[in-house]
């Protein structure tokens, strides 16, 4: 499932310069600045974001869009607040 | 006569295991007896040559298989080399080799460097698809399928045995995690093994293939006690090994059970007591004396650095160090965190109270290092 690179991602975190975890803990520290519904993505090269992510959003019961790309080809993964 | 240099805190057996007690003696008196070439006929060489058919003997009693089945090789990762490229090698029917994606590094970096690869899904134990590997055995260009007994970083058993393969497709096995403290499967061609596992001496690998089995050579060969071995046995280390697989074979059944038991212990405190983490592998049909978790928001390798200043020695599959590395292949086959993770597994000798003193430590240095970052 690829989001629309033109969905309206409420919040965009630049990780790319992170090394794991800090990706996810930036994701978790900012979950609350979107409102319930919205989406939320984090832009890493880390490797480990690509299981990283999804895995926390399936412990912390949170929406796993999917993964696209920012402008620059970094991977870009997209995650919905959902409580 | 010195003890290992183990300490209580080593919970790191599935890299490393001590010297068995069992094999000490035996390594010394053959480190006197048994240095001479088996292949020479005189006197030294004889004895040699005795007390290698010795050790494959005891090797083949202790797994069940032939004494003409059993090559003793430098490590148990050409065991896997050997092993599977053999059967590649003679396969009448092509060069791509089936695995799960969870295979030991061993098998992949074979498979790159000799075949071609075709990796299978796993669940979220890391349990290969089974339906999905023999369908995908099946095709004409398949040499051979490489499945695991069970998984080195998470312990799920593999159903090795029970996968339907067409009759000309052989099964290589990785054995290299429960050789000694299970007893090996059916069904396969080939199987590798590692003395260090099971608390044989390191440089010790065993080869085993099966009689009938089309096997050839994959590198160049060399003129030993069978087609398989390469270069000048290590007698007096291989004679250790099988000493010492011998005794674990013999005590298994009570290690074992303790071993389980212990490890439903970690499981059940982990869970119970660190706040969001996640206890990965089958729960019940795994390797008797290992678990893996992984701990959300904490850097692996920093764990396991605060876990060694306390004396606890654990291995971790996360690669946090740098942004380049990338984490365990198994854990993210699995798609279970990759970051935060520990592998735990028993020492012959570990204790309730060892694994006790483990899980009260563990609560308060997770939460130390989420204090770090904030969380």
């Amino acid at each position: 499932m690829t989001p629309d690179p033109h969905r309206d991602v409420a919040l965009e975190l630049d990780c790319r310069e992170m090394p794991c975890p800090m990706p996810v803990i930036e994701l978790a520290r900012h979950l609350t600045d979107v409102e319930v519904g919205e989406l939320l993505a984090v832009v890493a090269l880390d490797p480990a974001a690509a299981v990283d992510v999804p895995a926390w959003c399936r412990m912390k019961a949170q929406d796993y869009v999917g993964a696209d790309a920012a402008p620059d080809g970094a991977p870009r993964y997209v995650v919905r607040r959902v409580s | 006569m010195t003890g290992p240099v183990a300490g209580r805190g080593d919970l790191d057996s599935a890299s490393a295991v001590p010297l068995h007690p069992a094999a000490r003696q035996v390594l010394l008196a053959a480190l006197d007896r048994g240095y001479a070439d088996p292949r020479r006929l005189h006197r030294a060489g004889r004895e040699a040559r005795l007390l290698l058919d010795n050790a494959r003997e005891a090797t083949s009693d202790a797994l069940g298989v032939r004494a003409d089945e059993v090559t003793f090789t430098p490590s148990g990762t050409h065991a896997v080399h050997l092993g599977l490229l053999g059967l590649v090698r003679g396969s009448r029917r092509g060069d791509l080799v089936v695995h799960p994606a969870v295979e030991h590094s061993a098998v992949h970096r074979a498979v790159e460097w000799g075949a071609r690869g075709e990796a299978v899904p796993c669940d979220r134990e890391g349990r290969v698809l089974a339906d999905v590997l023999a369908q995908a055995a099946t095709a004409s260009e398949v040499g051979a399928v490489a499945l695991q007994t069970a998984n080195h970083e998470v312990g799920t058993l593999q159903p090795v045995g029970e996968v339907e393969l067409p009759d000309d497709v052989p099964l290589f096995t990785d054995a290299c995690a429960s050789m000694g403290r299970l007893a090996l499967p059916t069904g396969w061609a080939a199987a590798a093994g590692s003395a260090h596992k099971w608390g044989g001496p390191a440089g010790v690998g065993v080869l085993l293939v099966r009689k009938r089995a089309r096997w050839r050579n994959p590198f160049p060969a060399d003129d030993r006690a069978d087609e398989r071995s390469t270069g000048f046995e290590n007698l007096p280390a291989a004679l250790a090994a099988a000493a010492a697989l011998q005794a674990v074979v013999a005590e298994r059944d009570e290690v074992n059970a303790r071993h389980h038991e212990l490890i439903d212990v970690v499981r059940r405190r982990v869970a119970a007591e660190v706040p969001d983490v996640e206890v990965v592998g089958d729960p019940d049909r795994r390797l008797p004396h290992l678990v893996t978790f992984s701990c959300l928001y904490v850097d692996g390798e920093a764990l396991v650095t605060e876990l060694d200043r306390r004396g606890f020695g654990i291995a971790s599959g996360s690669a946090c160090t740098a942004s380049t590395l990338a984490p365990s292949h198994v854990l993210e086959a699995m798609g279970v965190l990759t970051h935060g993770n520990v592998r735990l597994s028993l020492q012959r000798e570990t204790t309730r109270s060892d694994v006790d003193a483990f899980c009260d430590a563990l609560p308060g240095l997770v939460a130390d290092l989420r204090g770090r970052v904030g969380l």
